[in-house]
């Protein structure tokens, strides 16, 4: 069986560590798997900010290969978050379509906080080419972001409520426009 | 006190039975508030004042609803009832959420008041639960803490703006404190269980410890809004922690329950 973790910053080198030795050739197969999983997951988008991944949000939390199964930790955002089971069935859409896995699961995690700080560079770039302003880095109710679309730091919250739970509201005064912002949870 | 011997009774999966009852319990009473407390805030949706507070009451009611479905899922772990039955399937005298959460919206003031004050006293409970020494229950505790920081500092602030204000929306908060102040008293009720859970070390403090921890948070906000201290709420006769209900909770299952009465076998 291997398993490796989520580093909070995927541009990384990802290193797999392999757990329990049955031998060389499969402990190097366990790894390559949980590797060629973690690529997959790459694909899959968050429904609500389509250029992101599941990966650039932090929110694979860990793969781990046994044999002909996956199983998928995901951290979801938000306790309530309503697009888990959407999310679940998009990975396992495209953990179908790669050999030699014959079965997995997905399961969210509950026990350890998804914190917005697992957002990657990559992933916070992103954003902003969206239009979402990355979050803060720390619990700052007042901190008003750079705007995303002109870059001025003029802006106002509208509200801490947004369209999803993690997006905050805000008005540019420079460009006259509103925009969005991640949360810092 | 915690109990050492507890804490690996609690650790290892193997849970007394007296231990197992007080933490149901307590998983339930965390559950329904949250559960009643979500219903009655997704009813703004499309009325409120205007369209942030729409979306807004909208959110929280998506995450309490959230937080109600994990703790019920923790209970499911313990008793094997699924955290569906908890939620939908269970009589009226079963439920155990605080009656002031289940009493209908009525105005705007009346839920600014009701959600402020819950809302403070859920960050003390949850905070209690940090230091519990039922893994589950602190992990959920922590997450969902990170989300409702959120939900109080709009509380407050709605609170504040209401009564900082001339005329008839501070007579309107002072009405509706009025009316609520004399049903908040089984807030702070731990219920039949109550010496099982401090003694066990599921939750780190008593009623009165958590009830004072709350004053010490809502009595500072009464003071900058410029609101005399109404003083340490009345016992009230009857606890929504032991199952007592007031007719407003029969609407609010009834309402609930609609699809499931209808149609026993439909799913998402």
């Amino acid at each position: 069986m291997s398993t490796f973790k989520a580093t909070s910053d995927m541009t990384r080198k990802q290193k797999p560590i392999v757990n329990e030795s049955d031998g060389e050739t499969s402990d190097r197969n366990t790894a390559d798997k949980a590797f060629e999983v973690r690529v997959a997951l790459r694909e899959v988008k968050d429904p609500e900010i389509p250029t992101l991944s599941l990966e650039d949000l932090g929110m694979v939390y860990d793969i781990i290969v046994d044999h002909q199964t996956v199983h998928v930790q995901l951290l979801p955002t938000f306790v309530g978050c309503p697009a888990q089971e959407f999310i679940r069935n998009q990975v396992l859409k495209r953990l179908d379509e790669i050999d030699g896995v014959n079965h997995a699961d997905v399961t969210f995690v509950m026990d350890v906080p998804w914190t917005s700080e697992r957002i990657t560079e990559t992933g916070r770039a992103k954003l902003e080419e969206f239009g979402i302003a990355p979050p803060p880095a720390r619990f700052a109710p007042d901190y008003k972001p750079q705007c995303p679309y002109c870059e001025a730091h003029n802006s106002d919250v509208v509200s801490l409520f947004g369209p999803t739970a993690c997006r905050a509201v805000y008005y540019c005064k420079n460009c006259k426009q509103p925009f969005e912002g991640m949360k810092f949870v | 006190m915690r109990d050492s011997t507890e804490v690996s009774v609690a650790s290892d999966g193997k849970v007394a039975p007296d231990y197992k009852h007080a933490l149901t319990a307590l998983l339930l009473q965390m559950g329904d508030d949250e559960l009643i407390f979500g219903h009655r805030c997704s009813e703004w949706l499309g009325l409120a004042p205007d369209l942030e507070e729409d979306i807004a009451f909208s959110s929280m009611a998506q995450d309490e609803i959230g937080h109600a479905s994990l703790f019920y899922s923790i209970a499911e772990s313990l008793s094997g009832t699924s955290a569906d039955r908890y939620a939908f399937s269970r009589g009226k005298n079963s439920r155990l959420n605080a009656m002031m959460l289940e009493t209908k919206n009525g105005d705007w003031a009346d839920t600014i008041v009701r959600s402020y004050l819950y809302n403070a006293f859920e960050q003390v409970r949850l905070k209690e639960c940090l230091k519990s020494n039922f893994v589950s229950l602190q992990q959920a505790a922590a997450k969902i803490l990170r989300e409702e920081r959120y939900h109080l500092l709009h509380m407050e602030t709605w609170f504040e703006k209401l009564a900082r204000s001339q005329g008839e929306a501070r007579q309107r908060l002072l009405r509706a404190l009025q009316d609520i102040w004399p049903n908040i008293s089984d807030l702070f009720d731990l219920g039949v269980h109550a010496d099982s859970l401090v003694r066990h070390g599921i939750i780190s403090n008593t009623s009165l410890g958590i009830y004072s921890q709350w004053e010490s948070i809502v009595r500072p906000v009464f003071a900058k809004a410029a609101i005399d201290w109404p003083g340490k709420p009345v016992q009230f006769s009857q606890s929504g922690r032991v199952g007592q209900h007031t007719s407003a909770m029969d609407e609010i299952l009834l309402t609930m329950t609609e699809v499931l009465s209808l149609d026993a076998q439909a799913v998402w």
